[in-house]
């Protein structure tokens, strides 16, 4: 008897976490509820849990300071588990029925096209903080992020000139999804441009979550053979570390196959031996080595805020560019709020046009007056032993999105909603 | 111990090297922190050479020294000098004084891939001449990597006084790939005809346009060239069939350890285990955790934590499995659905506490030196030394299972249990018992099968759910209850996917195989090895 109350007890623990929702009410009458919409388990959890942290941190930062409007901000944190139909039905529980003013969140492409409609559909807004691959427009949706214009061109630029290796051949290596595939349409049509030849690209993809790329780092050298050769990662999660590792081991240098990265930051490297990748390069918008006085003081709040809220690791706790755009998206939402006088989602996507703050990365970048998207600088670096990265080339100042390619037929004039 | 002596050595070489210093030029030097990458590289050409001009060697070692700072990012600025940093001693690079107090400001001095594979043949070049056969070697790989026309002399000089064979056949190809360039037909002659010695694949690009009539005139040269090409390119085709086959090889020992412990509990005790995945993790962890325990209390003997990671991982894991023996699956033996779903439960609260533990994030498991880098056979293939000494491992555990099944009592009360369960229990088997004890030993070899993919892949609260598809298709194919099953269906499933990979790409090959597989177990529902027999169940 006693044991099949046991088993009880188990099975309703076990649907209890397996449900694992966290959702925070709290019955003030005077706040502004705030969505917060990332992955708390599930494949993503790993890159998404600190998003959810870093809104929180802008959060109550803003309510130390007065709050918005006089009132405090109210987050409402729902865990869509890395399910991409589950992001839909939790973005269309916090709008209607927790009634937020605005959500951030997702960060994979596939997890954003599935909100999409339901933020369309009930006239909301989604701040999204992570680089994409373009080709959308959506006037409910800010993106924060990069667009391809402000990552992916200018970190094959950097391979074809003389600092980065004068690069001939390119590899283009992808997890086999919508951003990966996006991306390097748009980058060979971009390399054509360049007059690099269709037999000097090769393009490639792996299933998510592949572990064994034993084949493809042989078929790398093979190609490598044929003339200086640099490869493109849009590699997504923690495959990328199997490939590194497999590379490193079949001594592949980073001064002779160079690999650029766009979806590797600091926060995947804190899981991983970073010795078989120091040289290896990513393009980002922000980098936490990036030397001036606002992003020291965002650093210092972030590792304190991680110590204080006891996250995993946190002393070890590192910033990157997703998390730095979470933050920009926040505080320009409150500016604009502040300007608008109102959290109605017309009136705050009007005043959202051409706002302005200091970000991290040192420059003040504006939100662009018609696009949705931010002018930001970008930034290579090399990875270094210590998992931060040491910039080796950026753009003298912010540059504007495109969200629409001018390398894909058919996308010219469509730059404005 | 070790440590004191590596100290203790390293005072002698800094004193007695202090003294002798001979000043290097600090314009030069000035020139290494300049912001331009070209600047850099001039600055440490010209540097490499001041080395070359000295004949006593000693400025050639001053120059190696900053040049190897500088390439390990230990070189800096402070106070408008450039200084070697060592620890926390402070060295002029210029005069080789050490500066006391050590500044407390200083910038390093980055550098990108560009500088860095210039510093690589310039610090080769320096090491060409050091005393030591090991370090020659790799200095005389290095510049065969990175031939350029400015070598000339210096591989001259070299051949002339390098006395170690396998070193002059190196510089002699090196000599060869520029000798190509020679005026004279008989000397470019020559030259094919050693690099048709050479396995390495860019010597194909320079020998492919020598075939062309009008870059090279000499008709002799361009039959030559083509008979080189051609023992080349056997040789290159050799080489690619090769690591193929040792990359399928290697998948497949990846697949047999994670599938192994599935085959005893699946195969042959018909517990569909939707944790075994979990198990996986639960054994990585382990090994994460003795790494952890390694660096804090014994640093000096790091590099076998993985050693001492393999009981733990055993017997952790076998832990986990045993509880979940105890507490849920045996309630449920018979009812195949209501294990499933169980199962899965439990492999939800594994995730979950793992992630509670250790958090979200991926831990960092590193690979110990000795299972670091590879094995070069030829110059398109490296057997990285992770992936055969996993081989190697999975073999030994599949011998231990296999001597366990077949040659313990334990193992022919598990036969038993399987073959006939209620008359094993008549003739006094403890039916429970064992049911728990193998499933602990399931359990167990899927924590070893963890310590193996620590080393390689990922490891993460969700990382067995990777492996659970696979380790059932493995199980599945061979036949259920044969472990011959397993190790056939594993090492097949790793050849085929890998030459498939090699062809149709990593996507295809995937659905290709689950394609076969389910036309496989159609036309074969039992497997590739079916028990023969009277069981009890069928």
């Amino acid at each position: 008897m006693k044991r099949r109350n046991f088993i009880k007890t188990l099975a309703l623990s076990v649907s209890l976490a397996a449900a694992g929702i966290t959702s925070f009410h709290a019955q003030a009458a005077d706040t502004i509820k705030v969505g917060i919409l990332h992955s708390l388990s599930g494949t993503m959890a790993i890159s998404e849990t600190t998003l959810k942290d870093t809104a929180l941190l802008a959060i109550a930062e803003i309510n130390a300071h007065g709050g918005v409007l006089g009132k405090q901000l109210e987050p409402v944190v729902v865990d869509p588990a890395s399910n991409w139909p589950l992001f839909a039905e939790k973005a269309r529980q916090l709008v209607s029925q927790d009634k937020v003013a605005v959500v951030f969140g997702c960060w994979t492409s596939v997890s954003r096209k599935s909100v999409l409609p339901v933020f369309k559909e009930l006239n909301s807004l989604l701040f999204y903080p992570v680089q994409y691959e373009g080709e959308e427009l959506e006037k409910n949706v800010f993106y924060t992020g990069a667009a391809p214009n402000q990552q992916a061109i200018p970190a094959v630029e950097y391979l074809m000139s003389k600092d980065g290796g004068g690069a001939k051949r390119f590899v283009l290596l992808g997890t086999d999804y919508v951003y990966p595939r996006t991306t390097n349409k748009i980058l060979r049509a971009f390399l054509h441009s360049k007059g690099v030849k269709d037999s000097d690209i090769d393009e490639k993809y792996t299933p998510f979550g592949h572990s064994d790329y034993q084949t493809i780092v042989a078929d790398i050298k093979k190609f490598a053979a044929g003339g200086k050769t640099a490869v493109i990662s849009t590699i997504n999660g923690d495959s990328n570390v199997p490939f590194y590792k497999e590379l490193g081991n079949a001594g592949l240098k980073a001064t002779d196959v160079p690999v650029v990265a766009f979806s590797v930051g600091e926060e995947e490297l804190r899981g991983v031996d970073t010795k078989p990748l120091v040289g290896h390069l990513a393009a980002w918008n922000y980098f936490e080595s990036i030397k001036n006085p606002v992003n020291a003081e965002f650093i210092k709040k972030w590792k304190a805020y991680a110590v204080k809220m006891k996250l995993a690791n946190a002393g070890k706790a590192v910033t990157n560019d997703p998390m730095e755009a979470t933050y920009i998206g926040i505080n320009m939402w409150k500016q604009a709020v502040e300007k608008a006088k109102s959290t109605d989602t017309d009136k705050v996507i009007a005043a959202m046009a051409g706002q302005t703050f200091k970000a991290p990365d040192g420059f003040t970048i504006e939100m662009d007056k018609t696009n949705h998207h931010l002018h930001k600088p970008v930034f290579i670096g090399e990875i270094k032993a210590d998992g931060q990265f040491n910039i080796v080339w950026k753009t003298k100042g912010p540059i504007r999105a495109q969200p629409w390619s001018p390398y894909i037929a058919g996308n010219e004039g469509k730059q404005k909603l | 111990m070790r440590r004191r002596l590596l100290k203790f050595l390293l005072c002698i070489f800094l004193s007695s090297g202090v003294p002798a210093w001979a000043a290097l030029d600090a314009k030069l030097l000035q020139q290494l922190a300049a912001d331009a990458s070209d600047e850099k590289i001039a600055a440490i050409n010209k540097l490499a050479q001041t080395g070359d001009a000295d004949g006593q060697g000693q400025t050639r070692r001053e120059v190696l020294r900053v040049l190897k700072a500088l390439s390990e990012d230990a070189l800096y600025v402070a106070d408008g000098k450039i200084v070697l940093v060592d620890g926390k001693r402070v060295i002029d690079a210029a005069s080789g004084e050490e500066i006391n107090p050590a500044p407390t400001e200083r910038d390093s001095i980055d550098i990108n891939n560009r500088v860095r594979r210039e510093l690589a043949s310039a610090l080769a070049s320096l090491r060409l001449f050091s005393p030591e056969r090991e370090t020659r070697f790799a200095a005389a790989q290095e510049l065969l990597d990175h031939v350029d026309a400015e070598m000339a002399p210096l591989l001259v000089r070299a051949l002339a006084t390098e006395a170690d064979p396998q070193i002059k056949q190196l510089l002699t190809l090196a000599d060869a790939q520029l000798g190509l360039k020679n005026s004279d037909p008989t000397a470019r002659l020559a030259a094919v005809k050693t690099l048709a010695g050479s396995s390495n694949p860019s010597v194909k690009r320079l020998l492919v346009p020598l075939l062309d009539k009008n870059v090279e005139s000499d008709e002799r040269v361009r039959l030559e060239a083509q008979s080189s090409l051609k023992a080349i390119d056997a040789r290159l085709a050799f080489a690619d069939k090769l690591s193929r086959i040792f990359s399928g090889l290697s998948l497949g020992s990846i697949l047999l350890l994670a599938a192994l412990g599935l085959a005893i509990t699946y195969g042959v005790m018909g517990v569909i285990n939707m944790a075994h995945g979990e198990l996986l993790m639960v054994g990585a962890y382990s090994t994460f955790v003795t790494q952890t325990l390694f660096r804090t209390y014994f640093p000096g003997a790091l590099d076998w934590y993985v050693a001492a990671a393999i009981p733990l991982a055993f017997f952790a894991a076998a832990l986990v499995g045993i509880l979940m023996e105890r507490t849920v699956i045996r309630w449920l033996y018979g009812r195949p659905l209501e294990t499933l779903l169980a199962t899965w439960g439990l492999s939800l609260v594994l995730i979950q506490a793992a992630r509670s533990i250790f958090g979200a994030q991926n831990v960092e498991v590193a690979n110990p030196a000795w299972m670091s880098g590879g094995i070069e056979l030829f110059a398109n293939v490296t057997l990285p030394l992770n992936r055969i000494v996993i081989i190697g491992f999975s073999l030994c555990v599949l011998f231990l299972v296999w001597i366990l099944m077949n040659r313990t009592r334990l193992g022919m009360f598990v036969r038993a249990v399987t073959q006939n369960r209620s008359m094993a229990g008549c003739v006094g088997v403890p039916t429970g018992r064992i049911d728990t004890l193998a499933f602990g030993l399931g359990a167990g070899i899927a924590g070893l099968g963890g310590v193996a993919l620590s080393q390689i892949a990922n490891v993460g609260p969700d990382m067995g759910q990777g492996y659970i598809v696979d380790s059932f298709m493995v199980v599945v194919l061979g036949g259920v209850g044969q472990l011959a099953g397993a190790v056939w269906a594993a090492l097949g499933l790793g050849v085929a996917s890998k030459f498939l990979e090699g062809w149709l790409g990593a996507v295809i090959a995937k659905i290709l195989v689950l394609v076969f597989i389910i036309i496989f177990i159609q036309k074969r529902p039992q497997g590739l090895f079916a028990l023969k027999g009277r069981f009890a169940e069928s």
